[in-house]
């Protein structure tokens, strides 16, 4: 056994403590991260609160915790969806080839033009701020990356002599795009969608710190940053955790990404 | 017996175009293959010769109908195959089928070797039999049934290329296009796929298009030989004609190579 690279290794720890911890925030958290107590703000670290309290007499790490499962559960949503439909399109151009992959990559370069927080934004301002928009938004701009990454690879595969045998056994482009592409592109793909996992923390975050993502009274780390920010000289650690837990999710998700890829991609392991 | 050749070939002709030199200009124009034209009955092997670049596997190719000519026909049993619609030329595949050069590239990785070999069968609708008529091909070929729940990577290339082959015979075609299906193997299994070959070409009374570069290895098992060089064919005639008394100072030289005694 390939000793495995130490992006991966230092990845995937990060990723597990991330997820565990949110996946721990459906069972158990410290404290309830809602309730206030207008006594107790602006806690320093205790046994009772082991980063202290917000300047609502919140507990952060109960907050953190919460936020940590928000965060997980939309970037999860909105990579599927985005992904799902980006891989269906990509399949398609390359299974068609002709006008219909020029048209689906053309429009998939008109998906890249805009940027996902103007996106937001305009969903935002057509539809109102919420929690949903901003998945769909980071959605959209995953469309047409997955679009991309799997035309390419597939467009590879579709050379192979298998996929050959195929046609030559009678099977339709579609039979094939199933059965021969998609599990010899899968690598890929899982590999682009740990990448853009991390892409969407931080996008949502950004749209919940303009407030364009969880609304109140839902945690955020983007929105605590936000509550945080005018309280800057009075209680700097309340935009030091969140900043913190942001940046550990994600370097974890785009270093697994990373060693995934050098792992998967036979070129790179050569040049190892 | 009818006497409509098994696979007729006419005036078959297939242009690429590569990339443009110069914005000012067309983009120039390759000719891959020009006017082949032969008949094969059934029973008989066809051997394709030239190097590369010669026209050989865009021949493959178009007979296999994965792509279009430019002009010409491949008459399958009396039918255009490319003047026909998708869905009858689909039904019609059963009857032709390809080995490969690669036996690296020619089996999906991802799939257990039996999983491959019944791919044509149940690309027609057939669903009975299949882990049957799969060990049977497998026996058809010089391997264990049990070897169906393998994967491509369990195998050496010589026994690749057998999985390569039972597929395509499982649908009992009568025609078999073999693109330089021994170059990539070693010379003492050269020997036995082409026994193999040959052996079920007997059995299941096989035409076969044989292509290969190496004139030694198709004067040894071809009845009429097609010498193409640059798309254009140099000569074409009876293997034994060609071999003995060669027309083209090209087959020669290639005679030469191939250390073949006229």
């Amino acid at each position: 056994m390939r000793r495995l690279p130490a992006n991966f290794l230092l990845g995937a720890v990060l990723v597990s403590l991330v997820v565990g911890v949110a996946a721990l925030s459906l069972i158990w958290t410290p404290h309830d991260p809602q309730t206030m107590s207008i006594s107790t703000k602006f806690a320093p670290p205790s046994a009772e609160h082991w980063l202290g309290t917000d300047q609502l007499g919140r507990d952060v790490v109960a907050q953190l915790m919460a936020a940590a499962r928000n965060s997980m559960t939309v970037a999860l949503v909105a990579v599927l969806l985005g992904g799902s439909i980006g891989v269906a399109l990509g399949l398609l151009a390359s299974a068609l080839g002709g006008w219909v992959e020029d048209g689906v990559m053309r429009l998939a370069d008109l998906g890249f033009a805009f940027p996902a927080l103007l996106f937001a934004i305009m969903l935002a301002a057509v539809f109102g701020p919420s929690l949903t928009n901003a998945v769909l938004a980071i959605s959209f701009i995953n469309i047409p990356i997955f679009a991309r990454v799997t035309r390419a690879s597939a467009n590879q595969i579709w050379t192979r002599d298998y996929v050959a045998a195929a046609r030559a056994a009678g099977r339709g482009r579609f039979a094939i795009s199933r059965d021969h592409i998609l599990p010899n592109i899968a690598a890929a793909i899982i590999v682009q969608a740990t990448i853009e996992f991390a892409v969407a923390i931080l996008a949502e975050a950004a749209l919940s710190y303009l407030g364009l993502g969880a609304q109140p009274p839902a945690s955020s780390w983007g929105r605590m940053l936000s509550e945080a920010q005018t309280l800057m000289y009075l209680a700097p650690q309340l935009a030091i955790y969140p900043g913190l837990c942001i940046v550990v999710a994600v370097l974890g998700f785009g270093l697994l990404g990373d060693g995934l890829r050098d792992i998967t991609d036979p070129r790179l392991a050569r040049a190892r | 017996m009818t006497d409509v050749p098994l696979l007729e070939v006419r005036n078959l002709t297939r242009h690429y175009k590569l990339p443009r030199q110069s914005l000012l200009r067309r983009a120039p124009v390759l000719t891959a293959l020009e006017g082949a034209a032969f008949s094969l009955r059934a029973g008989e092997t066809l051997g394709v010769v030239g190097e590369s670049g010669s026209g050989k596997s865009t021949l493959a190719r178009l007979i296999m109908a994965f792509e279009r000519p430019d002009a010409g026909e491949v008459l399958f049993q009396g039918r255009d195959l490319h003047g026909l619609t998708a869905e009858e030329l689909r039904k019609l595949r059963r009857g032709f089928q390809m080995v490969f050069q690669d036996p690296f590239g020619s089996l999906n990785p991802r799939r257990r070797i039996g999983w491959s070999i019944a791919e044509p069968l149940r690309a027609n609708g057939e669903t009975e039999n299949i882990t049957h008529r799969v060990a049977e091909a497998l026996e058809q070929v010089g391997l264990h049934p049990a070897d169906a729940g393998k994967y491509p990577h369990e195998f050496s290339g010589g026994q690749r290329q057998r999985i390569a082959i039972a597929r395509a015979i499982i649908t009992r075609p009568a025609l078999l296009v073999a693109d330089e299906a021994v170059s990539a193997l070693d010379v003492s299994v050269q020997a036995q796929i082409l026994n193999l070959l040959m052996d079920l070409q007997d059995d299941l009374g096989l035409g076969m298009v044989f292509i290969s570069h190496d004139l030694a290895v198709v004067a040894s098992i071809c009845d009429r030989v097609l010498v193409l060089q640059h798309g254009k064919t140099l000569e074409s005639g009876p293997a034994a004609d060609v071999l003995r008394a060669p027309k083209h100072p090209y087959t020669k030289t290639l005679l030469k190579a191939a250390g073949v005694r006229p």
